[in-house]
């Protein structure tokens, strides 16, 4: 894995994230290992609750409290930010790394109109009088494909359709020019109609402007269109990761084959994987050895016992026995579950 | 939003005609307005003749028209109790009233406020535990209670303020300021805080839960995630978006502090319209009772109106909403 990192813009190594409750400890992450290096799409695929919007919001440092990090440490362009104090992870927040939620419905304020919170932004990071601010925000609406984009600085949130809202985000997460946009299913919550069109917007105005993009999604045929490299998540770790046509035509993990056995239908949210059985361990039922082990079709007894580290698979790196020498030794394990 | 002004401003008319009828009743029905006004020796024929005079023979409609005609021209007969008009008592006593009802409106909002987003912010830290409990205690009271103590506290044991009255006034114009003294200003705390303190305790609780709402709302995780500072993301976007639920609830607030202002004003003998009020209960001086309901209803309209603007003030989508009301209603 280390072998196809050449500096990466983003890293995230061993990120553990935990919530006390009162019933002990709850981990969410397990140690999420991936990186994304400038200028490309990693795509962050997975079932629901694999943690993928944890992962993002931890990086940021916006995990909502008592949610916390308990080990790890994360990278950007060569400097820890994991350690930062709060206002110095502030201001990587919208200057460096952008971030798109999920629903541009809710993520504007709606007493205020899209001027004033692009204008309030871009002075935010960058040194600029109202009016410079006032031309930029219209040259972004412009950028982002907001029609008589000077005469909407006035309008509010609520006068704008869900996908003019979701332009007006990518323009927000695009005011300071950020090396990296964090893009948390930024279509999900869109008319299927629309969502073609954001990710193309996105995709285009990144490659413009050299921006890398960490896009969490459930869908796997944006990912094929759109990113460079996958991680599959699987109950709070990255079990596999490659570049896109290798993970998409050739998995090694045997969940990632089965994910991407999904694929055709597009927009579809992915809550049960038909070619799977069972579903994926709850948070803080994960098994001692790989969170996999009981829905694998090829579980061995070492499986059970041990949690596989990432190591070369086929064309991709996943965290799988088979691809150990260890695996030829594996005693086939007998079905506990039957 | 013209519409929806219209609209506001017939319902408020209605409820004002609602009160006024009540207010009509008690002045005709409670005792017999001609034995209140007339001494005991009166003969029969005086009383028929004071009867036909103020039109008490009349239907019960033409009465009811009459008695609006004279209310709004501010004329609500003459004081049993002061044989002065009812109109002149209450215009001598409203300063008194509105400058206590203000300043504890004031107190109530600022701390209320304040403490509020304080406690919504530093959920766990032990004064916001602390502010907490005492404002139990503040719901728990009773006015008359506060008032006692705050008077045992500081008139009695600490000789610091005084413990009644308005202190000194001046006049300006035919508003009698209590405001422009320095003894007016140490007299108006302790009734102020008396009257306010559980308004105060309503508006802390309410910003503090609005506000623990609003942060955890996505738009205020995205402001977060723009890198916005931090006191943008609390005051500029969090506490604004407090201040629709924070405003209706405040303006109910204030409305009733002129209604509580009566204990207030009694414990503290505060000479507004409360204690005019109250006088008048105590001499059965329906005229003035009758007064007192309809000033309290056109206060509690008035607010009540003055807080629909606010809304829309506030909230751009109430505006839109407003306009489409017009098909809907
Ligand atoms: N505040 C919290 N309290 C309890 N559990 C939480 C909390 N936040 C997250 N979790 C749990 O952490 C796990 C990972 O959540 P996360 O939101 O990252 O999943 P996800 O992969 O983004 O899923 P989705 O595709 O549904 O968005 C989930 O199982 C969720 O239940
Ligand atoms: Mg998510």
């Amino acid at each position: 894995m280390t072998d196809t990192r050449d500096k990466p813009l983003l890293d995230v190594r061993g990120m553990k994230v935990g919530l006390p409750t009162r019933r002990g400890h709850l981990p969410i992450l397990n140690g999420v290992d991936l990186h994304v290096k400038a200028g490309e799409v990693l795509g962050v695929v997975g079932e629901s609750g694999a943690g993928k919007s944890i992962t993002g919001l931890a990086v940021i440092g916006l995990l909502e409290p008592p949610a916390r990090i308990d080990g790890g440490d994360v990278w950007f362009d060569g400097r820890r930010i994991d350690s930062l104090s709060g206002d110095d992870l502030r201001k990587i927040r919208g200057a460096e790394i952008g971030v798109i939620f999920q629903d541009p419905l809710t993520s504007l304020n709606p007493l205020y109109t899209i001027g004033y919170q692009l204008v309030e932004t871009i002075r935010t990071h960058l040194d600029m009088s109202a009016e410079d601010g006032e031309k930029r925000a219209v040259e972004l609406l412009d950028e982002v494909g907001i029609p008589a984009a000077a005469s909407r600085l006035r309008a509010y949130p609520h006068e704008f359709s869900g996908g003019m809202r979701q332009r007006v985000v990518i323009a927000l997460a695009l005011c300071a020019n950020p090396r990296l946009i964090i893009a948390d299913e930024p279509t999900t919550a869109l008319d299927v109609s629309i969502q073609a069109q954001i990710i193309a917007l996105l995709k285009r105005l990144c490659r413009e402007h050299g921006t890398a993009v960490m896009l969490i999604t459930h869908d796997m045929g944006v990912i094929a269109e759109t990113a460079d490299r996958v991680s599959v998540m699987y109950a709070g770790r990255v079990i596999e990761e490659g570049p896109v046509a290798e993970v998409v035509r050739n998995a090694s993990h045997p969940y990632s084959r089965g994910l991407m056995g999904s694929i055709p239908v597009i927009g579809e949210r992915i809550k049960r994987l038909p070619q799977i059985r069972g579903a994926m361990p709850r948070v803080g039922a994960v098994p001692k050895g790989c969170a996999f082990a009981p829905r694998c079709p090829l579980v061995r007894d070492l499986c059970r016992s041990e949690r596989p580290a990432v190591m070369p698979g086929r064309a991709t790196s996943a965290a799988c026995w088979q691809y150990s020498p260890r695996w030829e030794e594996a005693n086939p394990a007998e079905d506990v579950d039957a | 939003m013209f519409t929806y002004l219209v609209n506001r401003l017939i319902q408020s008319i209605g409820v004002l005609l609602v009160v006024a009828l009540l207010s009509f009743v008690i002045f005709n029905y409670v005792g017999d307005p001609i034995n209140n006004m007339v001494g005991q020796e009166a003969t029969v024929e005086d009383r028929e003749e004071l009867r036909e005079r103020l039109g008490l023979n009349d239907s019960v409609f033409v009465q009811f028209i009459r008695f609006i005609g004279n209310a709004m021209q501010g004329e609500f007969g003459i004081s049993y109790q002061f044989q002065r008009s009812v109109s002149d008592l209450i215009l001598e006593r409203m300063p008194a009233t509105l400058e206590l009802v203000f300043i504890s409106a004031l107190f109530a909002l600022v701390a209320g406020i304040g403490m509020g987003v304080y406690t919504g912010l530093r959920r766990d830290s032990w004064l916001s535990r602390f502010i907490l409990t005492a404002s139990l205690v503040g719901v728990s009271l009773p006015t008359f209670v506060i008032g006692i103590l705050l008077i045992y506290i500081f008139s009695v044991t600490l000789d610091w303020l005084p413990s009644f009255g308005r202190g000194e006034t001046t006049k300006v114009g035919s508003w009698d300021s209590g405001l422009l003294t320095l003894s007016g200003w140490t007299a108006i705390i302790l009734p102020s805080i008396t009257l306010g303190l559980f308004q105060l305790t309503i508006i802390l609780r309410l910003v503090r839960a609005e506000m623990l709402e609003v942060l955890r709302t996505d738009f205020i995780k995205f402001a977060r995630a723009r890198g916005l500072s931090r006191r943008a993301v609390n005051f500029g976007h969090a506490l604004k978006n407090t201040m629709v639920p924070v405003i209706t609830i405040a303006g109910l607030q204030i409305g009733t502090l002129v209604a509580f202002s009566i204990i207030t004003e009694t414990v503290f003998q505060w000479p507004g319209m409360g204690l005019l009020f109250i006088q008048g209960v105590e001499f059965a001086d329906v005229p003035i009772m009758g007064a007192y309901l309809l000033l309290a209803a056109l206060v509690f309209v008035i607010i009540n109106l003055i807080v629909d603007l606010m809304y829309a003030a506030v909230d751009p989508r109430l505006r839109v909403s407003a306009q489409r009301g017009k098909s809907t209603a």
